[in-house]
């Protein structure tokens, strides 16, 4: 990694971990009812950085709750456009990713869909259905202007595939915290630690788990291994059923958590 | 075409990819899966003892060769020679378990103990739940609510075999949304279970493998067509939802000069009025919005509501070796009532689209011999035609 320029995204989430700080990342889905609130929200009570699901028709990587608010989303007329224009009217200072399906980007385009993202405010993206062997076309158009694609890391990737996707990873690397779909269970899978502790030995890049990571005590404990985790489910559920002041609470809970170790 | 001369429809590239088209779209954790699926194959695919493992089990159990059959009095009236190669007679009545009985047998190979698959018209799933019955393996299959609904009878069906059924309640309730749960599922379930993929569609080397799975049923219709008429047919039909059926009896004549036509419904056409996108782990073409989010495909055939076609396909129309035209659901009533009346053979929907677009063309294609792939039977679908009919 010594001869790639840090993105600035990486280069913030190093300073933090490298300051003790563990990172904190919710998802909001976004077009989902009081989803800017919930970012405001979200930023002021602790989040690193946060992310930004563009619904799609067919979310293969989402559980049921994710599922629910992307149709949500999609029936209120939520597109990739609209979503873009409601980030630029956010004015938090936390970098923002977004978390699309491929198809969303093929669409658009590689080059016009990257500097869209730019141009709204936005610094990194998840594209998981867009896996290492596929990457190459998307990377280029988001290096070239400086977007981070954070790549993903799953439990059933052989020790030879990891310095790869490691290498190719930007900002941070989406550490799978299960055999499994997003949502919420009752306890921390053991294979979240597992994985991110072999990210750990081989890479640089912040590691964060994401993907089951259903509470605050779940946080804590994949941060013993891992530099921080995302929470995903979670979050959109208090969004659905409390609104952004659910988020706010929870962000904030799930903050001291970490902190306190 | 000479034996050194590759064949249109050969391997795809390391990357999966035919053309433009296919490749390997899946979430990290399918990645590898997918890989140890394809070396798998491969190495099953060289080994005789595996094909002749699987000859053995279509032969005394699904009941290959399937024949042909000239349809004397429907070729007369509209004036061709119309000849059916018979999937329907094959065991669980369409050509869907050549298909799955390789996967399952390369699945107990790889020590596999648990299928799921997807099913919309629920033909696939029959054979799955058929298949994982005959291998004792546990099986469970999605399906749209709305395809649970219409295709009752296949849902019981699947049940008397052994499997779970489990109803699709989210998108469209149709065949895509079950392909998602089923991934869904595969991503969770990975290590132990085969995700027995029903058309050519789907992720490297899905496509690939399931069209050398179906294969079969080109390869016998060239040699039954050679043997009954000295020649090969000018057009071969057949109708496309993921098209499995249709590749499958393409790669029999696509080194030929027959004109190959795949019949898409009018209300799910991927490949006369899609663009190309990404969705099922697959480059094709895709009926999509104007952002990409996938439309819902709509047509009166549970089997064809499919808003994709398999990527293969997608080459054969790029590079014009094959053409696909639509059909209406008016279009294909008429043309299941006819077969019934005039031939004795009840069609499945889905190859009532076939006949459909031969029945409208045949004033073009006079003194022609046709030859229609008869995928499957139309018992399922009588129900349905009761209430459509009245």
């Amino acid at each position: 990694m010594s001869a790639t320029v840090l993105t600035s995204l990486e280069a913030t989430l190093r300073a933090k971990r490298d300051a003790g700080r563990k990172i904190l990342v919710p998802y909001v889905t976004g077009g989902l009812k009081g989803w800017t609130d919930a970012i405001r929200a979200a930023a002021a009570n602790g989040a690193d950085v946060i992310e930004i699901g563009l619904p799609f028709s067919d979310p293969v990587m989402d559980g049921p709750i994710i599922q629910e608010a992307s149709q949500r989303a999609l029936d209120d007329g939520a597109t990739p456009v609209s979503i873009l224009e409601g980030v630029r009217t956010l004015d938090v200072d936390v970098p923002l990713v977004v978390m699309c399906y491929y198809n969303t980007v093929h669409h658009a385009g590689h080059e016009r869909f990257a500097s869209q993202l730019v141009q709204a405010g936005i610094t990194g993206a998840i594209i998981p259905d867009l896996p290492l062997e596929e990457s190459g076309p998307w990377c280029s158009a988001a290096d070239a202007v400086g977007l981070s694609t954070i790549m993903l890391a799953a439990p059933t990737a052989p020790d030879e595939r990891l310095p790869r996707v490691c290498a190719r990873a930007r900002g941070f690397v989406y550490s799978v915290g299960l055999l499994g779909v997003t949502g919420e269970r009752t306890e921390l899978a053991a294979t979240a630690s597992q994985l991110a502790s072999r990210l750990k030995k081989i890479t640089d890049v912040p590691v964060i788990i994401g993907v089951g990571v259903s509470n605050s005590a779940q946080a804590v404990e994949a941060c013993k291994v891992a530099d921080g985790i995302v929470q995903g489910a979670s979050v959109v559920r208090r969004l659905m059923e409390g609104g952004a002041d659910a988020v706010g609470a929870y962000v904030a809970e799930v903050r001291a958590a970490i902190d306190a170790g | 075409m000479s034996i050194s001369e590759q064949s249109i429809m050969s391997e795809p590239s390391e990357a999966g990819r035919f053309g433009e088209f296919g490749g390997r779209f899946v979430p990290e954790t399918l990645v590898p899966a997918c890989q140890e699926l394809e070396a798998s194959f491969r190495e099953a695919w060289a080994d005789p003892v595996f094909r002749a493992e699987l000859d053995q089990v279509l032969r005394e159990y699904a009941g290959r060769p399937s024949m042909i059959t000239e349809c004397y009095q429907l070729g007369a009236k509209l004036g061709i020679r119309l000849v059916l190669k018979r999937e329907d007679l094959n065991h669980t009545g369409s050509h869907k378990i050549n298909n799955v009985l390789g996967q399952v047998l390369l699945a107990k190979r790889m020590g596999k103990k648990r299928i799921v698959a997807e099913t919309g018209a629920g033909q696939h799933g029959v054979a799955s739940a058929t298949a994982a019955a005959l291998m004792g393996m546990s099986c469970k299959v999605y399906m749209g609510a709305v395809d649970v609904e219409r295709q009752a009878l296949n849902v019981f069906r699947m049940k008397l075999l052994g499997a779970e059924v489990e109803a699709v309640h989210s998108g469209s309730r149709t065949l895509k949304d079950a392909v998602n749960e089923a991934m869904r599922d595969w991503v969770a379930s990975v290590e132990s279970t085969h995700y027995c993929l029903g058309s050519v569609m789907g992720p490297h080397p899905y496509p690939w493998m399931v069209r050398e799975f179906h294969r079969v049923i080109g390869s016998e219709a060239r040699e039954q067509c050679l043997e009954r008429y000295g020649k090969d047919p000018d057009f071969v039909v057949a109708c496309v939802g993921g098209g499995s059926n249709a590749i499958g009896i393409f790669s029999g004549f696509v080194d030929t000069d027959a004109r190959l036509i795949g019949v898409e419904p009018a209300g799910g056409a991927a490949v006369g009025r899609g663009q190309p996108g990404v969705v099922h782990g697959m480059r094709s073409y895709l009926m999509q919005d104007e952002y990409g989010q996938v439309q819902e495909a709509h047509s009166i055939s549970a089997g064809l509501d499919y808003p994709g076609v398999g990527p293969e396909h997608s080459y054969l129309a790029s590079i014009g070796r094959a053409e696909y035209p639509t059909v209406t659901d008016a279009e294909v009533i008429e043309a299941f009532q006819l077969m019934a009346k005039t031939e004795g053979i009840i069609p499945a929907l889905e190859c009532a689209h076939a006949l459909a677009w031969i029945t409208r063309e045949a004033p073009k294609m006079q003194g022609k011999t046709v030859l229609m792939n008869l995928s499957g039977r139309g018992d399922k679908d009588v129900g349905q035609m009761m209430e459509i009919l009245g």
